[in-house]
């Protein structure tokens, strides 16, 4: 089935309105984009959009009861929710510094779950 | 009462804060200390724990906690005092800063020069005049952002947003991750104020409608907020009756603007900018008041805090100056004024005779979106310069260099004026 999907491109601040004609994961026609990166855009946006995914996770005996995570390079969109769970899922402990790996490869996708702060222990 | 003396006293931690007393410290003031409310350094970032900072001034795309925490070692590595949970109470135009804590009990600093970085605070549901009753539920997207990111629960299981700022977009993709059902974003005008990446990021990743033009006519429920009920408004902005309906909602969160916090300002005579609502500066960020500089969302707010840094090292650097006595103000001005489509111009006047700087960013904001512009500079009316841009958004400041030869090839102007119009015929 041949769908058809407006998208705003994201890749410059001008922000194209960008129309895509595709079936399945072919693109059959772009329209709307002002330059060629539009077009790279539009056709990653339709076949696989990814996102890094900025959350917290519980933390015990922190400052703070959450520590701020994301993922070190962007996931798959579709991904979200199933690691929003297994990040919900767990729990850890203070310290941590910035940078500290708390989830290796996530979803098998090849991103870790990192630290976005130190957390020193609860004074 | 403890009394002390400081070459620079910075009232604020957040990153116009750290920026500042960074900067004046590698300018060589090294008896510097910021003195911060909350129990951490960090201003709001803490809480902005989404990607999207830094790309301008680190090149590389980081989360708010990360930006503020880069800073903050910064601060740390150099030997700049910090008192925490330190709320500064007052502020005298001869530069005495009353504090109090509850180690120390009232403290009284005596600053050869004070930078004003207080940051600002978000418009309420009062502020905006929404009829209907005040049932719990109805909060600012900020303080939903700290509900959820900093303290751990999540306000509210059906939500409704009134206002796209960016807050508000980010709060709804953040809502939406944690499980609530992110109902509508209404935005008034016809247009958002947040970045289009935050509507593509936020919006239309998670099928969150928004609808613009619309507003919330009514707010219902008895202790708890029940629904809201939103209205279409017709092209002078005001609700169009027929077209009323009703949402089921919990929560309704307003990001509906922010206000610089200036009371503290004003307590030291520091005259305010009825359009920015912070002070009128100079291009070192120096009030009408002398040693007392402001910078960050104070001064007026910033859409990206990489602007915030930008600006707040300008602002530390001068105040360095000041106190090294390297720079003394003349008060010979040329006033810098908004012309068409621009809503206001940062710095509001320009020292004419001040050493060696090779140019000045002038930071502005468009009142209107528009599109293949034409940006003009006018002295007493006669044309400096001209360039064209693509587009200008509300949502997205504007920096604009003046160059220096260009004023020193000027015979005493009184004023420069910026505009900002669409290209003729496009
Ligand atoms: C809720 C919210 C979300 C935001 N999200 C983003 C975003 O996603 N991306 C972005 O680029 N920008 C965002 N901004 C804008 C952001 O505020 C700026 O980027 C930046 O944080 C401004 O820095 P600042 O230091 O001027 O103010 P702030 O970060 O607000 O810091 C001001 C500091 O001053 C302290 N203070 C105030 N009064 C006193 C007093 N009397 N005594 C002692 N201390 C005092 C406060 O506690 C605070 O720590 C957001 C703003 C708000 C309000
Ligand atoms: S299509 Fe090109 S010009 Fe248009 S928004 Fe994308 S990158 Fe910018």
């Amino acid at each position: 089935m041949i769908e058809t999907k407006s998208l705003t491109c994201v890749a410059c601040p001008k922000g194209c309105e960008v129309t895509v004609e595709y079936e399945g994961d072919e693109i059959i026609d772009i329209k709307g984009n002002a330059c060629p990166q539009g077009q790279d855009y539009a056709k990653e946006e339709i076949v696989a959009p990814t996102r890094i995914l900025p959350t917290t996770i519980r933390i015990k005996n922190g400052a703070l009861s959450l520590c701020p995570v994301k993922t070190t390079k962007q996931i798959p969109l579709e991904n979200m929710f199933k690691a929003m769970q297994i990040i919900g899922d767990k729990e850890i402990e203070a310290p941590v510094k910035m940078g500290d790996v708390l989830i290796e490869n996530i979803l098998d996708t090849g991103a870790d779950i990192v630290a976005t702060r130190d957390m020193p222990e609860e004074i | 009462m403890l009394n002390l003396k400081k070459d620079l006293v910075v009232i604020g931690g957040g990153p116009a804060g750290l920026a500042a007393a960074k900067k004046a410290y590698d300018e060589g003031i090294e008896d510097v200390m910021i003195l911060e409310r909350d129990f951490e350094l960090g201003g709001i970032l803490p809480q902005c724990i989404h990607n999207g900072f830094g790309l301008h001034y680190f090149k590389e795309e980081l989360t708010g906690p990360e930006y503020a925490q880069r800073f903050i070692n910064d601060v740390k590595e150099r030997n700049i005092e910090i008192k925490l949970d330190t709320m500064v109470l007052d502020v005298t135009k001869d530069r005495k800063v009353y504090a109090m804590n509850k180690k120390e009990g009232f403290l009284e600093i005596e600053a050869g020069a004070v930078v004003l970085a207080m940051g600002c605070r978000e418009r309420t549901a009062g502020a905006i005049g929404i009829p209907g009753t005040r049932p719990a539920g109805v909060i600012t997207a900020g303080t939903a952002q700290r509900y959820t990111n900093i303290e751990g629960f999540v306000p509210g299981d059906e939500v409704v947003i009134l206002g796209s700022g960016d807050i508000g977009l980010i709060m709804a993709r953040r809502m939406k991750l944690e499980g609530a059902d992110v109902k509508a974003v209404c935005e008034l005008l016809p247009y958002t104020g947040g970045l289009t990446r935050n509507v593509v990021q936020c919006l239309e990743d998670y099928d969150i409608p928004l609808m613009l033009n619309h507003t919330v006519t009514a707010i219902k429920g008895e202790g708890r907020l029940e629904a809201v009920e939103i209205s279409e408004v017709d092209e002078n902005l005001k609700p169009i009756p027929e077209t009323a309906k009703t949402i089921k909602a919990d929560t309704l969160l307003l990001s509906v603007g922010l206000i610089p916090e200036n009371e503290l300002s004003k307590k030291a005579d520091v005259v305010l900018d009825d359009r920015t609502g912070g002070p009128i500066v100079n291009e070192g960020r120096e009030t009408n008041i002398e040693g007392i500089f402001a910078c960050g969302n104070v001064l007026h707010v910033h859409d990206l805090v990489d602007w915030v840094t930008e600006e707040s090292q300008i602002a530390g650097a001068h105040a360095a100056k000041y106190i090294k006595d390297s720079f003394a103000r003349t008060n010979k001005c040329v006033e810098v004024k908004a012309g068409e489509n621009v809503s206001y111009v940062i710095p509001q006047k320009i020292e004419l005779e001040a050493g060696d700087r090779k140019r000045i960013p002038l930071y502005m904001r468009v009142s209107t979106p528009l599109t293949a512009v034409d940006i003009n500079l006018y002295a007493d009316g006669e044309k400096l310069y001209s360039f064209s841009e693509p587009f200008a958004k509300p949502g997205e400041m504007i920096s604009v260099p003046l160059a220096q030869k260009t004023l020193d090839g000027l015979d005493n102007p009184n004023e420069i004026k910026v505009e900002i119009i669409e290209k003729e015929g496009k």
